[in-house]
């Protein structure tokens, strides 16, 4: 048997239990989702084409709009806070600790806990009238402290911060990954030339970090681009829409409201939200990343 | 530089505090009555703690019903992923074939695309099968991770080929050098993708959330959002649940943490 004959039939009877699986219940319905949102379907009439209509009914449906803009208000939030406390607790938490890794495993563990529990603890923390947050805020004098979550103004606060205490621990992980991959000796070369300490994190510390910043980045506006279990538990979406984010909303149309097509149409937007933002994310790498080699 | 150490020890016991604090409240309320729990100022450990409420919450929901389901759909969905991804992950490392790079691209591709886009789709089609409401149906979702695929490929990638080539002179079939040199060596990498999906299966909220709509088929996220809505007030009983629900992951991160940041350093940085 020629060489590539048989290379190939060992290579495909490697791949076909897991390729099956993949190429039914992953590739064929991300083809699908496209399709999908060119139909009207609403599961209870047969399905048919109708062109461009549902995006059409995005621009003039008043939920889309908000969710839209929730989402990107509680991204815009999220990345730069955790990014900004990962940071900082990775850099604190570089030099020279004895106990880095009893540290690292505590901030590390709220990452792991299931988003669910998690939610639930913090909205009784929330709590307006009787949780601890607002007792503590009333004991140091804020004599009205805000709803949280019962509050049209403070429910996505409220969100935003619950997240950051969540994923921060996370990213600092990789960015301590991040700061061990500095060599030591440019360091000491900074020392011989006199560098200050503030100089050597501008000109030393942060130019080698931006690989591990612009991972994280990219991987942090994903993820805050699909919240939905936090916003599921502390307040579904509410007060009114004031929490309603696009994936909350797609979840309702299509799982509650069977409005497969409809949904789908936003699921297409939603999807080219997120490479969009990926792509011009790569773009403006070249500008600010700086790599060793 | 002793005074500088204990300068920055300062915002990491902080931070840490505020990490810790919310786990300790829920542990601590799950130990008193409902009355108790908002006390205020805080009463950390419960004066008579409530045991009770722990037997309690396996009796007023099938609590004992969702662990058991939880813990059969992860461990069903874990090792099918082990077996099926390092098999796949072999043949895009270690053989040369025409298809390899295009059929590799098609998984890459696919590992940008969240869950969230194609959920629509995939519900349709399983119901198309007949699989809705079964546990069947997320374990086909979720068995054949892309994810998995690219871990350990990249991890079988830092084998030296040579070590490979060596192997096929001896006469070891492929599937043997699999068995006995790759599977041996790939320990770290199964041991992160055990981890990962363990996680990912226990902790999945919208996944459950479509597909199992029948009560005794619950997970145990499920059965903790079932368990607010019918007892809004219960605060005690929902904080024992949710402790509950952390018990097994926390015992896995506890015992495996290495590999958690292992994983991390994997996939994401030398990429």
């Amino acid at each position: 048997m020629k060489r590539t004959t048989r290379n190939r039939l060992v290579a495909y009877s490697f791949l076909l239990p897991n390729f099956i699986g993949f190429l039914v219940f992953t590739l064929i319905p991300v083809i699908a989702a496209l399709g999908l949102s060119f139909m009207k379907w609403d599961s209870y009439s047969p399905m048919r084409f109708v062109g461009l209509r549902n995006f059409q009914t995005m621009l003039k449906d008043s939920s889309f709009k908000i969710a839209f803009w929730n989402t990107l208000y509680f991204t815009g939030l999220t990345v730069p806070l955790t990014i900004v406390v990962a940071l900082i607790l990775a850099l604190a938490l570089n030099k020279g600790l004895r106990s880095v890794k009893v540290f690292r495993a505590i901030h590390f563990f709220p990452h792991v806990a299931s988003t669910i529990a998690v939610a639930v603890v913090w909205q009784f923390l929330y709590h307006p009238d009787m949780g601890p947050i607002n007792q503590l805020l009333r004991l140091v004098g804020v004599s009205d402290p805000p709803r949280w979550t019962a509050s049209v103004t403070w429910a996505m606060p409220a969100v935003i911060i619950m997240s950051v205490w969540k994923s921060a621990g996370y990213y600092m992980v990789m960015f301590l990954a991040g700061l061990q991959g500095i060599p030591g000796h440019l360091y000491e070369v900074a020392t011989i030339d006199g560098a200050t300490a503030w100089q050597k994190f501008r000109y030393v510390t942060l130019p080698l970090l931006t690989p591990t910043l612009f991972f994280v980045l990219t991987m942090n506006l994903i993820y805050s681009f699909k919240v939905f279990d936090q916003i599921y538990i502390m307040t579904e979406g509410g007060p009114g829409r004031a929490t309603m984010v696009l994936v909350y909303y797609i979840y309702l149309q299509a799982f509650v409201n069977q409005n497969f097509g409809y949904a789908s149409a936003m699921a297409a937007v939603f999807f080219l939200l997120i490479l969009g933002v990926t792509i011009f994310q790569f773009r403006l790498q070249e500008r600010w990343v700086t790599y060793l080699d | 530089m002793r005074k500088r150490r204990i300068l920055l020890l300062i915002p990491i016991l902080l931070s840490s505090a505020i990490m810790l604090l919310p786990f300790a409240w829920m542990l601590s309320a799950s130990l008193k009555t409902n009355v108790e729990v908002f006390k205020f100022p805080i009463e950390w450990i419960p004066k008579n703690p409530q045991w009770r409420n722990y037997v309690t919450i396996w009796s007023k929901i099938d609590f004992g019903r969702f662990y058991f389901n939880t813990i059969k759909l992860t461990v069903i969905i874990t090792l099918l992923q082990l077996a099926t991804c390092s098999l796949a992950a072999y043949a895009f490392a270690k053989i040369d074939f025409p298809e390899r790079n295009a059929l590799f691209v098609a998984y890459i591709a696919t590992l940008i695309v969240p869950f969230q886009v194609i959920m629509i789709p995939q519900f349709i089609l399983f119901r198309r099968l007949g699989l809705v409401n079964r546990h069947l149906a997320l374990i086909l979702l979720q068995a054949f991770s892309p994810f998995g695929v690219f871990l350990m490929r990249q991890f079988y990638l830092s084998v030296p080929n040579e070590l490979v080539e060596a192997a096929r002179i001896d006469g070891l079939s492929e599937f043997g050098i699999y068995r006995k040199i790759m599977l041996p060596l790939s320990k770290p990498a199964l041991a992160s993708l055990t981890i990962f999906t363990f996680v990912f299966v226990w902790n999945d909220f919208l996944g459950p959330l479509i597909y199992l709509h029948s009560g005794h088929l619950r997970t145990i996220q499920l059965g903790i959002r079932m368990f607010i809505s019918q007892y809004t007030a219960e605060y005690a009983l929902i904080m024992a649940a949710s402790v509950c629900s952390l018990i097994p992951v926390v015992i896995v991160f506890l015992a495996c943490q290495r590999y958690f940041v292992e994983g991390i350093t994997l996939t994401g940085l030398k990429g």
